[in-house]
């Protein structure tokens, strides 16, 4: 297990290189010029010298190397100086972005907590809704509730997120004003009122996102419950006369949570991707805004490192995924 | 076609000398004709017709079709039609679902939207899957190609796929609308774009699906009397993966489909005065509180043809799995 680990982390490395290559390379074929905003008056020798400034001047290797050098080494240096109060990262230049001139990850951490939040209750609230949709829809295979929870979920993930989230603005927002339809990011929560605020604003977004989370969930809960109750040790289990409470919820919930584990594992980065639409509808000041804005803004710091960011995720998650199921299931064995 | 076994021979007697011959062995004739007329995609669809929800889901699918196909040739008012005086109206016979802020007729651009979408659906799936089955093949078939060629699925797997979707769209759309006309070039990098990310799936199955078939005997006997292997692959294997292939094709529509629409809901599909259902979404968003019917038709017709595809797809899984359709 341990070298399983060991070596999956270090494939991991050349994945990553690789895949900032490419996005690297990606923006680097764009035609989008960072200086299109500024007016024709400007005398082309300034504006050759503005594009030095933003490091516009060097061939593209050399661009490439020093972002890398930036985001792996100048960045966790700088952190480790603000945590301990050190000065390694003296006269470094951290990653600056186009747009606003301040450091990328001062923006990502000022909005960060916001998408947290959202996708984070989202995912929580969808896991708690799915599991004992899926146990009971395998408990009574074909039975009323199963072919409801079926058609409700087979729904839930057919209706895209930005429609789901339209039309709740419309009922819940405008039509019976129970919600705010419109995120404030500026709200902090200090006291009784303004949590009631923040959940109040909160309840639209996690919805939507809890309820295609939960869709998806509930489908593979299901499946791999109704594989398991069809064994023989449930059988054996029931046999012994332990009573259905156990039987169910002991025997078969515990073999079952094991593939279904691994898939909230993987689907985790994906929620986070899906997380860019719900922000743009509910105007969620979030990654995923701060994303969709940057690449309208031709910021390419910004875009590099959020999508790069996105990839780290992936490939982490994909990792978890893989050793929680070597973990959860000794029938697993990877060596 | 059972009928002439259950004929009574004094029936045929009645008819006519000539059939006197053939009614002394009356079971026997009919019956291989009725053999003869099974194929596994008879079976397949004798299955899928039981599966009461794919079959609704089919026909719902059918008519949405036709409703995006046909009904431009009934409903001839130009989707692109601006008509200031009558803008913002409500239902009424002139326009059934009324016009929108620049008082062009809200069907007619349901129609034409849909014919987009769903036309960049079936490409982006078509692309998808062919170049899913390929790599599946190619990497399973051919022992020497399966780890490169498995190595590269994994990065396509850990590659962030929506901002980098968005990401091509927005740097790419300009140079390609100036070659190929804004709709053709945007359609182009569409649809080449959600192909190019969402093959990785179909080449996992397929290639599964090849490993597994490779051990069988029938494979070992093609390979003893010397079938090349181009032959091998499109004679013996194609066939044989094509069950798993048109489950993924079918559920790949529906991704295509609702990405197609994300997109135009972020602005970043086609341009503003070419109609698609995602992009009537978006546009109507901005009134969603006065109109809001117009912001629900869209949605309502993306989300009706996944479901449907969805349901398809689910019918057909089940009706291709030979360990259900023995049933």
């Amino acid at each position: 297990m341990l070298t399983f680990t060991i070596r999956r982390l270090f494939l991991a490395i050349p994945t990553l290189l690789f895949i900032s290559l490419v996005i690297f390379l990606l923006l680097e074929a764009s035609p989008g010029d960072p200086l299109g905003d500024v007016p024709l008056t400007v005398p082309p020798e300034v504006r050759e010298r503005m594009r030095a400034a933003l490091g516009l001047g060097e061939p593209w290797p050399v661009r490439y190397v020093l972002w890398l050098k930036q985001f792996f080494w100048v960045e966790p240096l700088y952190w480790t100086d603000q945590w301990f109060g050190t000065n390694f990262s003296q006269g470094a230049q951290r990653i600056v972005s186009f747009q606003s001139r301040s450091p990328v990850f001062d923006v990502i951490a000022q909005r960060l907590p916001q998408t947290l939040t959202v996708v984070g209750m989202s995912y929580v609230i969808g896991i708690m809704i799915a599991v004992p949709i899926g146990i009971l829809s395998a408990y009574r295979q074909y039975s009323l509730f199963d072919q409801i929870g079926t058609f409700v979920s087979m729904i839930g993930f057919s209706m895209p997120t930005f429609f789901t989230g339209v039309v709740l603005i419309i009922v819940f927002g405008v039509n019976l004003q129970w919600f705010p339809s419109v995120y404030d990011t500026t709200l902090v929560v200090r006291d009784w009122d303004s949590f009631l605020a923040q959940a109040r604003q909160m309840a639209m977004p996690v919805t939507v996102l809890a309820l295609y989370n939960a869709a998806q969930i509930s489908r593979f809960m299901r499946s791999s419950m109704l594989d398991n109750l069809s064994q023989d040790y449930i059988r054996t289990a029931r046999a012994k006369g332990l009573s259905e409470r156990k039987v169910v919820l002991k025997h078969a919930l515990r073999n079952s949570l094991i593939p279904v584990v691994t898939v909230i594992a993987l689907g985790l980065p994906a929620v986070f991707g899906g997380a860019i639409i719900t922000e743009q509808v509910f105007r969620v000041n979030g990654l995923g805004q701060l994303l969709i804005s940057s690449i309208y803004a031709n910021d390419i710091p910004m875009v590099m490192t959020l999508t790069f960011i996105f990839a780290i995720l992936i490939v982490t998650f994909t990792l978890i995924a893989d050793i929680l199921y070597g973990v959860l299931d000794p029938r697993i064995r990877y060596d | 076609m059972t009928e002439p076994t259950r004929t009574p021979s004094s029936d045929l007697a009645a008819a006519g000398g000539a059939a006197t011959p053939a009614a002394a062995s009356p079971p026997v004739v009919p019956a291989p004709e009725t053999v003869a007329h099974r194929s596994q995609w008879s079976d397949v669809w004798r299955q899928f017709r039981r599966h009461r929800g794919a079959m609704v889901a089919l026909s719902l699918f059918v008519g949405i079709i036709l409703f995006v196909s046909i009904g431009p040739l009934l409903w001839r008012i130009d989707p692109t039609f601006v008509d200031i005086r009558a803008r913002n109206q409500g239902f009424s016979l002139a326009h059934p679902l009324g016009t929108d802020q620049l008082g062009r007729d809200l069907l007619a651009r349901l129609m034409a939207g849909g014919q987009v979408s769903i036309a960049v659906g079936l490409t982006a799936m078509t692309i998808a899957i062919f170049l899913g089955s390929l790599i599946g093949i190619l990497s399973g078939f051919f022992r020497r190609l399966d780890a490169p060629l498995m190595r590269m699925t994994e990065l396509f797997l850990a590659l962030p796929l929506l901002p980098l979707l968005l990401l091509m769209v927005t740097l790419f759309r300009e140079p390609l609308s100036q070659t190929f006309g804004p709709a053709l070039g945007i359609f182009f990098l569409i649809v080449t774009a959600i192909g190019a990310t969402s093959w990785m799936q179909a080449a996992r199955i397929v290639r599964g699906e090849v490993l597994g078939l490779k051990e069988r005997e029938f494979i070992l006997a093609a390979r003893s009397i010397g079938t090349p292997s181009h032959r091998m692959v499109t004679r013996h294997i194609l066939p044989n993966v094509m069950s798993p292939i048109m489950v993924a094709a079918t559920l790949g529509i529906a991704t295509a489909i609702i990405t197609e629409s994300a997109l135009s809901f972020l602005g970043l599909g086609f341009p503003p005065d070419f109609p698609t259902w995602g992009r009537l979404l978006f546009d109507a968003v901005d009134q969603m509180v006065l109109y809001p019917w117009r912001v629900i038709f869209p949605g309502l017709l993306i989300s009706l043809t996944v479901l449907c595809v969805n349901y398809i797809g689910d019918g057909l899984r089940d009706a291709m799995d030979p360990r259900i359709r023995g049933r």
